[in-house]
């Protein structure tokens, strides 16, 4: 048994060393787009282009700005007269957003309300929310220094006033660029692991059976495990490749520092590989031909991200559409790497989703192993 | 069952469903193959061959009926099957990025064959082959002999006492194909091998000690090819008219003619009996201003009796 194992696994190496091209591809293409994503989504929340219309050109309303355009989210690209011209700018799409400071705005931070309008182009949601959010916080910040100031100078006018001189309703503890891809990167690292197990999987039985060369193999005295466990075996190797290329440019490129234990996280990464690994199985015995492989690949992995919590929190999802995301190994992943990764944890506070994980892994390789077919109908 | 048969099948039935129902392309054959011989399963496109073969080899599952080789049951002795049993697909079904030399290695390795013994028996295949020049050349620029070779070689390397050869020389060139059939004829003398092989020439037939005659999933005749060509009845006369559209429709009509096939420009007639129906259907002929060349009584071979045979259960059906 273990010498047709290793006859299946030599000769899949053999084959993928072979394909230098494709072998380049499956080993750089998380990677690249890890860069990409990694670059596209912290570029969007930062930087947005604003209009301002500061109508009363005061040190209130420098300040204001000042303190927006501090927080790094916010660049200043053009200055207006009117809230009009600011709308103007966003539907033009010159601007993403626009603060629109009204008259005599020291005067109204002296009495404490006084409100800077945001004004933000909602098309973009990533944009809006951060715009949102930064904005939100930095008003806060703003308010509160301002009133420190004050306390300083007038310790009683203060200590009377209930109410902050600037308005920030919400409160977000917000600490930007940084937080946002310590977020992203964990989750990231799930998703491309999967479908890259996935698909190398699929592709590799698929193939198979496509130009014809299963026939061969099934009336040799390989069993259809020693097949599957053959097959899966340089794909494994690649994915370890690829989950430490991730991690290695996350953690060294994107500076998301790795709070936990690395090898207790390598473990069940390799662990996780194996769920993706048994999908492929499953997708490439149910598909006849690469393009149908590939297919349920991309609805998987769209379905996986959006339910499996990578993007929106699964809390706030709908009970029926949050059991449907049980079908996504990505779901208990993305709890494990964002634990491990960013906030360090350890295996005591992640066994719930350690223990799902390995559940999922033996269900999903136990139907693998029977759909995986003996015969050619 | 006696030790001397092969490979056996009785009443068996492969249906496929399809969404038009079910079509039966194996439909209740029995055949039987002996230790040490051809066996031709002959057949036209579609005739259910391959389809056959995959059945007894238990790569498809059966719709009803028995199978078996060695005696080993097609479906519940599978792992004993392929352990002694090579096969070449139809379509060359050897991964094509692998290398000649990798390529049996793998399947020797697969096949569990010791080290010493591959180290022996591998260069030797490849000689016999002819493809001891082209170890390091990958499977998929071979040519198209080169690859059916290759794909024996690959299944000679374990050393089973049957090969199933499914069209081995579909898409080779004459020269190779008679190539082919004589490395057929070495393995059969040297190791007595017992070959069984699919295919739709009629020349391929000639050189099996039995055959099968497969028609629409059944088979409507079987024997050694001189007793197949013996069941077509009268003798046959072959000639070129002038006229060949109506000269056959002519003939067609006469008395004592059995049957007409078409063969290049020329007319082949089964008739009851030679001397008479001959003079007649020259008179026949003549009399419409048909002149025809090169008449005289031929042996039936293999095509005239298969096309006559298929005609025949075709009428039935
Ligand atoms: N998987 C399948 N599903 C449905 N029908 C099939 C399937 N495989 C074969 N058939 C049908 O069964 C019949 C016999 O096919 P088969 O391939 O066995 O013929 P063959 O004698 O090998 O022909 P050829 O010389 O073309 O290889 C054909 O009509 C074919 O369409
Ligand atoms: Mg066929």
């Amino acid at each position: 048994m273990l010498l047709r194992i290793w006859a299946v696994i030599q000769k899949e190496f053999i084959q993928t060393f072979r394909d230098r091209r494709t072998l380049a591809i499956q080993l750089a293409m998380p990677m690249i787009q890890l860069f990409l994503f990694g670059y596209a989504i912290s570029m969007s929340v930062d930087h947005i282009p604003t209009a301002v219309a500061d109508q009363s050109l005061d040190a209130a309303s420098h300040g204001y700005v000042n303190a927006m355009v501090a927080s790094g989210y916010f660049d200043v690209v053009m200055y207006v007269a009117s809230h009009h011209d600011v709308l103007d700018a966003i539907d033009k799409g010159r601007v993403q957003a626009g603060i629109v400071i009204p008259p005599g705005f020291d005067a109204l931070v002296e009495r404490g309300d006084a409100q800077a309008l945001l004004l933000v182009n909602g098309e973009d949601l990533f944009t809006s929310q951060s715009a949102y959010n930064a904005a939100t916080s930095v008003a806060k910040a703003h308010a509160i220094s301002i009133l420190m100031e004050k306390a300083t100078c007038a310790p009683l006018a203060a200590a009377s006033q209930s109410t902050l001189p600037l308005d920030a309703r919400i409160r977000i503890l917000y600490n930007p660029n940084q937080d946002d891809l310590w977020f992203i990167i964990p989750g990231m690292l799930a998703m491309l692991l999967q479908v890259q197990s996935i698909t190398l999987t699929a592709a590799a039985v698929v193939r198979e059976r496509e130009v014809g060369t299963i026939e061969q193999l099934l009336v040799t005295p390989i069993r259809p495990a020693e097949l599957m466990l053959g097959k899966v075996t340089p794909n494994i190797l690649i994915s370890i490749i690829n989950l430490l290329t991730i991690l290695g440019l996350g953690v060294y490129w994107f500076n998301v520092p790795f709070q936990g234990d690395f090898w207790l996280f390598l473990w069940l990464a390799f662990m996780y590989v194996f769920s993706g690994l048994g999908l492929g199985l499953l997708i490439s015995t149910v598909s006849q031909n690469q393009r149908q492989a590939l297919q349920l690949i991309g609805m998987f992995t769209i379905v996986g991200v959006v339910l499996g919590g990578f993007i929106f929190p699964r809390y706030a999802m709908p009970p029926l559409i949050r059991i449907a995301g049980n079908l996504f190994p990505l779901t208990y992943f993305i709890p494990i790497s964002r634990g491990i990764i960013t906030k360090g944890v350890g295996i005591e506070s992640l066994w719930e989703q350690v223990a799902a994980l390995f559940t999922y892994i033996i269900v999903i390789m136990f139907f693998a192993s029977r759909a995986f077919k003996q015969g050619l109908d | 069952m006696t030790e001397r048969i092969v490979i056996c099948t009785q009443e068996l039935v492969k249906q496929f469903n399809t969404r038009g129902g079910t079509v039966a392309a194996v439909d209740g054959i029995d055949l039987q193959v002996r230790r040490g011989e051809t066996f031709g399963l002959i057949g036209p496109d579609g005739a259910g061959k391959t389809t056959a073969t995959r059945v007894i080899l238990g790569l498809l599952r059966r719709t009803d009926g028995r199978s078996s080789i060695l005696g080993h049951d097609s479906m519940d002795d599978t792992y004993a099957i392929r352990a002694c049993v090579g096969y070449v697909a139809q379509q060359f079904a050897l991964p094509g990025d692998m290398t000649v030399m990798e390529n049996i290695r793998f399947f020797a390795n697969v096949h569990r064959v010791g080290r010493k013994e591959r180290r022996q028996r591998i260069p030797k295949l490849l000689e016999f082959a002819g493809l001891d020049g082209f170890t390091s050349r990958p499977a998929r620029l071979l040519s198209g002999g080169m690859k059916k070779k290759l794909a024996l070689a690959c299944s000679l390397v374990h050393q089973p006492q049957v090969v199933m050869l499914d069209e081995p020389t579909l898409g080779v060139d004459p020269v190779s194909r008679r190539e082919f059939w004589n490395l057929l004829g070495i393995l059969r003398a040297e190791r007595e091998l017992t070959i069984f092989v699919c295919t739709p020439y009629m020349d391929e037939a000639e050189r099996c000690n039995r055959v099968g005659l497969m028609y629409r999933g059944k088979l409507i005749a079987h024997g050694t090819p001189a007793e197949v060509k013996g069941l077509v009845p009268g003798r046959l006369i072959e000639f070129t008219p002038s006229d060949f559209d109506r000269a056959m429709a002519l003939v067609t009509g006469l008395e004592g003619v059995l049957e007409v096939q078409t063969y290049g420009l020329m007319l082949h007639v089964f008739v009851d009996e030679t001397a008479t129906r001959q003079q007649e259907i020259q008179c026949a002929l003549s009399a419409q201003g048909i002149t025809c060349k090169g008449m005289g009584e031929i042996e039936p071979g293999m095509e005239e009796a298969f096309i006559g045979l298929v005609r025949r259960a075709r009428d039935s059906q």
